[in-house]
Formats: C-alpha cells, structure tokens, sequence
C-alpha cells in the first residue's frame, strides 16, 4: 500500500512539473506542446532575458496547446487581456490563421505584436533528377499545364506552405490560382518524401526542413524567399533575383494582450531588441537554421496589420475563407 | 565489419553509469505510464520533455531517457489491457482481445508473462532491424504516395469485419461510429473546420486517448456503479507468475512472423504501432483460422498483438532517424524533443552524428533486456499497483485517467469529453456493439481521409490513380480478399463465440 501512494505521489509530482509558476515573474505561453518552434521561441527569448538582465526573474513558460494556437490566443484575449507580465510566442502560422479566419471569429487586432527575432526562410525546391532546373522552369511549366506540377507541403491548404507558390504564380502573371494543386502533409520532412518519390513535383516549405536532405543531395532547392541569399546557403538563389520579388519567410516573434499600456508595450520592445542584438541569440539562430529578421514595436504591428490583409485577400481568392 | 564499431561505439556512449540510470528510470517510469489508463506514450513523453529541459540532459542523455520511456510504455501497455480489459494505450487496444479472457480463465499470470517475452522478441528483432536495415529501408517510404496509403489503410478496415465474427452488421457500424468520430476537426485538404460547431476545442479533432479513456475506462465504471460492483469483470486474481514455457515454445514462429509485419508497419510514416499491432493480430488470426479460437483467451492471441506493437515502435524510429518523419504520434513527440536539442533527423543523421544514433541503438538494446526483467520476474511490481479491490482500484483509475487526460490539453472540455465517451461506451456494450472497431475508426479514419483526398487532388478525380502502382494493386487485393474470404468459410466453419466481453 505505502508504494502505491509512493507511486501515486511521484506521478502527481511528475504531472505538476510543467505548471509550476513563481509568483509575478514573467510568463511566456507557448500554444504547443514542449519541443515545437513557438516552444523554442518561449524557451530561448526566456532565457536570453533572464541571462542578460531584461528580467530580474526567469521567464516562466507554460505550454497550452490546441487549435493551432487559437486556445492559448482565446484565453489571452478572455482572461489575460491587460496582463503586462505575459508574452505569447507567434510566427506566421498565427497571422495566418488569423486572417483565415481560424480562431472562431478572433481577430487580429484583439492583441498587440510586439516583434519578431529571426525567420526560417521560405523555399521551393525539386527532387534532384526533376527536369526543372530554375524558378523560372517552374513557373513555365506551370503557365503551359497547371496540371503538370503538385505541390506538397507541411501545412493544411490555405496554409502558409500553400500559399508561397501561389505568391510567386501571382507575381509572374498567373493568376487562377485555384489550379494549382497542393497537398498538405504531415510536415515537410514527409513533403519531400513524396516529391522525393516522385508524386508531387515540387515542395513549398521553409530552410530548416531541408538542411539534412540537402547535403545528401536528395533534392535541389531551387528558390529561397528572401530579399538577400542566406548566409551559409549562399549558392541558393533567391526568388527575387530570378525575376520573382516574393518575400515569404517564417518569423519567429511574440504578441502581448491587447490592454497594456503603450509604456508597458515598448517596454517589451525594447526587451526584445535586446535579445535580438545579443550573441546568444545570434547563436540559437545558426543552431536552429534561422535567418536574422528584427522587426520590433509599431514597425512589426504594420507588417502584420499588412501581411493578415494579403494573406486574407488570397484565400478568399483561393475559397479557404468566405 | 563497420556495424560492430559503430555498435562499440554506442555501447562506449550507452553504458556510461549516469546514462545506464536513466535508461533503468525511463523504463521502470515507461512501464508505469503504459500500465495506466490514460497516460500514453506519446503524452508520458511529452509530459517528460520539460524534466529533460531541467535536468539539462545533453542530446544523447536526453535520447536514452525518452526512448527508454517509450520503449517502456509499449511494454506497459499491456498488463492493464490484460488485468482490467482497459487498454493502457491505443497499441495495446488489441491485447485486450485474448489477454482479458485469458486472465479470466485464471491464467493472468501466463498471460503476463507471455505478453512480455512477445515484447521482448518484438522489440528486439525490431532493434536489430533498425541497426542493419535503417538507411536502407528508409528508401521504402518512397514508394508510398496518397493511392499505396489508402489501400493500406482500407487493408486494415476490410480485416476488420472479422474481428467480431459474431455480427459483422455491428463491427461495421461501430467502425461507422469512429470513421464519423474522426472527421471531426479542420479538414487539412480545404483547411475548413467540420462539425466542430464553432467550438475552438473540437478543431484539433478528437484526441484517441480521450476516447479510449471513455469508451473504455470510463464506461466500466458506470457498469460498475449499475451492479453496485457485484457482477464487475475488473479485478482479476493473480496467485503466482510461473513462466509457461510451453506456450512461449507454441507461439515463437508467431512472435517472429507478427515482428516482420509490425515492423513494416512502423516504417511506414504515420501508420504507428496501432495499426502495426492490428494487422500482426489479422495475420495471427487468418493463418490459424477460425478454429485457432482467437478472442477466447488463446496464447497466439496475445503474443501476436504484443510482438507486433513493440516491433513497430522499433521500426517507427526508422523513418524519424532517417527521413525526419514520425512514423508514429509518440515518435512525432521524440522528433520535437530532437529539433530542441539542435539535432536534425534526416539522410545524413547517421554519418554527421554517429555518436547520437548508435548510442540510441546501443541503448534500445539495454532497455530491452532491462524491460525483460522488469516485465518478467518483477512484473509483479507493476501488477500490485492494479490488483486492489475493485471498488478502491476504480476510484484510482478514474482519477488518473481524469489526470491522465487533463494533462493533454489542460482544458475540462476534454474530460467533459471523456464522460460523453463513457456514455458511449456504456450505452454500445449494452447493445452489443464491440467498441474496438470504433477506436480504430477514430485512429486510422483521419490518416485513410486524408490519404484519399490527397490522390485525389492529384489525380484531378481520377479514380484509377488508385491502381496505379503494383504496391497499391497488391494491398488492395489483401483488401478484398480479407473481406470478402470470411463470408465464404462461414458456411464451411462454425462460429466462435463472442469475443465482446
């Protein structure tokens, strides 16, 4: 009997781990599960603040997870809306989400973004024995027969992964963008699987999902969507300088409740940028495939007041959103 | 002889004390998490990620311990499946199936240990498997595209039919039950949501272990509340564990046998240990045919789902090493834990970072021969923390699995869930509906749907992109033949009873 209750006791205590929180320190909400990219964002920004002396104590990270993030920016909005100790990591899966309506009806502007610290580029790219040497070769063969070229993906349709080809069809002129096929599969490792295998012809996703593939050389990217090269992939050229100016990368950042103050807002601002010009954040970045993007305070709140209205534009034209 | 080196190697990283300790805790942990109802191992993982984060383990540390856990879980899974007739997680779903009858026939102890050599020589084969074939069969997840996928999955619907052979009309309409279940949540091929009523809640869909809780833990409790614990099946006796060599001796071609497939079945990317479990059963259960009795309690009955779930947590790791895609929810959780530790799981893992891989094999093989003893002469240990009285052990197992499954998302809507499912399953055994099938409606439903959608969307409609490969050609003859072969023999065999207990 005094094992059972021993056991009983030490898997209470194992469950509480997680959700253990000292009194008014900061609180970052990661709307995953431990392990994913908006975990890391939590854990890594948590850290750097703690270590550099943003916050005299160490950031608490709680995980809550569900609906793609929309739980954690529900509870934000209802519960937490003026709490200033709180930050929420995000990336561009919030925005659109957002703009796609996916929260039930939530909106962008019912939180603040307060900026964003570093991008996972977005790519294109083609299994290595694919005819299609360039961008451009793409984009033909795509203008010839829609039909012709699949796309695969890690995101749902209407997705981000989804939507990057479609950025650079619309830039080159094509725009029945109903026509081209996409399919979502379960991340981008499992994309390049199927284009690798040869049942879709080209995978939409971002760098940090291709690195290992790309030394084994399995597949060639043929696109990064960036406004320069990324260091360290400098032999990969951009969208851009193939004619196509399409900028779509994966940022990594954080949003605050809607009720602060604007001091308490720039406060927070002011604190990421500090984390954003430290050494270890440059080190996370090149651990973790992340190219340098600092937006910070009402500079980041435009680009993503700019980027939900794009985004929603193109998925009523796509028919993901009414 | 280049795999010794690298396997010395490992050994040189694995058999560190401090690593050789937490691979001990994270199989004696494992077992308990997959013994408890509600705690699988895909959340016991997750649930143990932060303790990695705050012990600051280095990768390969972290690795050995999370690995240990999960190899453990699948051995744990089974003894509250066969004592209690509730699945400590969804693979151990189909050891219910002859493990509860077996128990009840007096025999829980041979059950146990049975079921825990089936492991051991599922796990272990798998291990090796992975060690010789890895980089190899990674190459296997090529040739499957959306059309090979859904002739796998229909695979596993058309066997279904035999699995309660006492009235197919209800296997079919339970598995109708899970399929409807599973569609629940946005529809990853339009992004929209379904049937989810604009409650935030149902957008991730239906977790499996909230139905399996329900359907099943939870369902029992009310079954016992209606008897006032009288006529309750949950507390089997067990005297003493005698290994019954015997059977062990009986069943070894069928542990060999059901550890191929369930290892293909893992190295499959999204079909898991579930579905390798399942077919490892259907296989088992086709061979011996109707008089091999399977669903009363026979010991190929057992050792079959066993060898084949432990195997496909082997063969999972294949795809997740070296093509970075899960082939199951827990190695989905594993993968994250790996991208935290700076370590990017793809073609080169096993060249770049050999220290990581084969330590990580070295360290499966200890946790192995640790999971043998724990699961074989101590098994005991684990059985004592479910043989209590019914009417203290039923409180127990309610409150863990309310823990249990609040820990996955903590929201109370998931409990509130959980109880409805509960209701479900009260409400189906009443009527004699088999609640199993509906679990495999819920676990394999979504990945069938999508695969379908997916050929579909690439074929523009057209149907005959089905048959377009011989691997798909071939699953779907299996198909057919699984399902229509039971109608024919009926005339010629007689029934078994029923299975549905």
């Amino acid at each position: 009997m005094t094992t059972k209750i021993l056991k009983a006791i030490s898997l209470g205590a194992m469950l509480s781990i997680g959700s253990v929180s000292a009194l008014s320190a900061a609180e970052c909400i990661a709307p995953a599960n431990p392990g994913g990219g908006w975990d890391f964002t939590c854990r890594q920004i948590g850290k750097i603040l703690y270590d550099i002396g943003a916050v005299d104590k160490p950031v608490q990270v709680t995980n809550m997870a569900g609906a793609g993030g929309g739980l954690a920016y529900g509870h934000v909005v209802n519960e937490r809306g003026d709490d200033a100790d709180l930050i929420i990591a995000a990336s561009s899966a919030t925005t659109t989400r957002l703009a796609q309506n996916a929260y039930a009806g939530m909106t962008a502007d019912q939180v603040r973004f307060v900026g964003a610290i570093g991008a996972d580029p977005g790519i294109i790219a083609v299994a290595a024995d694919s005819p299609y040497q360039t961008l451009g070769d793409l984009v033909d063969a795509i203008k010839a027969d829609p039909g012709s070229v699949a796309f695969a993906g890690g995101s749902a349709v209407g997705g981000f992964d989804h939507l990057k080809p479609l950025m650079i069809l619309k830039e080159a002129g094509f725009t029945d963008i109903t026509k081209i096929k996409y399919i979502g599969v379960d991340g981008g490792a499992d994309a390049i699987t199927q284009t690798v295998g040869g049942f879709t012809q080209a995978m939409t996703g971002d760098m940090s999902e291709i690195v290992s593939f790309l030394s084994n050389g399995d597949i060639r990217v043929i696109a990064v969507l960036t406004e320069e090269r990324v260091p360290g992939f400098e032999d990969i050229p951009t969208a851009k300088e193939q004619g196509y100016d399409v900028v779509a990368v994966n940022w990594r950042g954080l949003y605050v409740p809607k009720g602060i103050t604007d001091e308490q807002f720039n406060a927070w601002a002011d604190k990421l940028q500090q984390v954003a010009d430290s050494e270890e954040w440059a080190k996370a970045m090149t651990d973790n495939g992340l190219a340098p993007f600092t937006k910070v305070g009402g500079d980041f709140q435009s680009y993503v007041d700019g980027l939900v209205a794009s985004i929603n534009a193109m998925s009523k034209e796509l028919g993901v959103i009414q | 002889m280049e795999i010794f080196s690298n396997l010395a190697l490992g050994f040189g990283v694995a058999l560190s004390p401090f690593t050789l300790m937490l691979a001990v805790a994270g199989c004696f942990l494992g077992t308990i998490i997959g013994a408890l109802p509600g705690l699988g191992p895909s959340n016991g993982v997750a649930i143990l990620i932060p303790i990695t984060f705050t012990l600051g383990l280095d990768a390969t540390s972290a690795l050995v311990l999370m690995t240990s856990v999960y190899y453990g879980a699948m051995y744990g899974g089974r003894i509250s499946s066969i004592l209690l007739n509730i699945p400590g997680d969804e693979p151990a779903l189909m050891t219910t199936l002859d493990g509860y009858p077996m128990a009840k026939a007096g025999r829980a102890g041979d059950a146990l240990v049975l079921s825990g050599v089936a492991s051991f020589v599922g796990a272990l084969l798998a291990t090796i498997g992975l060690m010789f074939l890895a980089p190899t069969l990674a190459r296997v997840a090529f040739f499957f595209g959306p059309a090979e996928y859904f002739a796998l999955y229909l695979l596993a619907f058309c066997t279904l039919g035999g699995m309660a052979s006492n009235n197919q009309a209800k296997a079919a309409l339970a598995a109708c039950i899970g399929l409807g279940i599973a569609m629940i949540g946005v529809d990853s091929s339009s992004g929209l949501p379904r049937m989810t009523g604009g409650n935030l809640h149902l957008y991730d869909g239906i977790d499996f272990l909230v139905a399996i809780v329900g359907l099943f833990a939870i369902a029992e409790v009310f079954f016992f509340i209606e008897s006032h614990g009288a006529g309750s099946s949950i507390g089997v006796k067990l005297e003493k564990v005698t290994i019954p060599w015997k059977d062990i001796f009986d069943t070894r071609w069928t542990m060999v046998r059901s550890s191929c497939v369930g290892f293909i079945a893992g190295i499959l990317p999204g079909a898991g240990a579930s579905l390798g479990s399942f077919l490892a059963y259907m296989t088992e259960k086709s061979i011996a045919g109707e008089k091999g009795g399977f669903g009363t309690g026979v010991p190929k009955g057992i050792a079959a789902p066993e060898a084949g779930n432990n195997a496909a947590a082997g063969g999972a790791l294949v795809p997740m090493l070296t093509l970075g895609v899960p082939g199951s929810g827990t190695t989905a959780v594993l993968l994250a834990l790996l991208m935290t530790l700076n370590i990017t799981p793809g073609p080169t893992l096993f060249t770049e970072r050999p220290e990581v891989v084969w330590g990580l094999i070295a360290s499966l093989l200890i946790a192995n021969f640790v999971l043998l003893l724990m699961n074989v002469p101590m098994v005991k240990i684990f059985v004592k923390i479910l043989m209590v009285p019914p009417w203290i052990l039923l409180p127990g197992v309610t409150m863990i699995s309310f823990v249990g499954i609040y820990s996955l998302s903590g929201s109370y809507f998931d409990l509130l869930l959980m109880v409805g499912f509960g209701a479900l399953g009260y409400f189906l055994r009443k009527l004699d509906v088999p609640t199993v099938p509906v679990i495999l409606g819920i676990l394999l439903g979504g990945n069938m749907e999508d695969a379908l959608r997916r050929a579909m969307t690439l074929s523009d409609g057209d149907v005959t992109y089905l048959f377009s490969s011989p691997i798909a050609v071939g699953l779907w003859i299996a198909a057919i033949a699984g399902f229509v072969a039971p109608m024919f023999l009926r005339g010629v065999l007689r029934k078994p009873p029923a299975i549905t207990d």
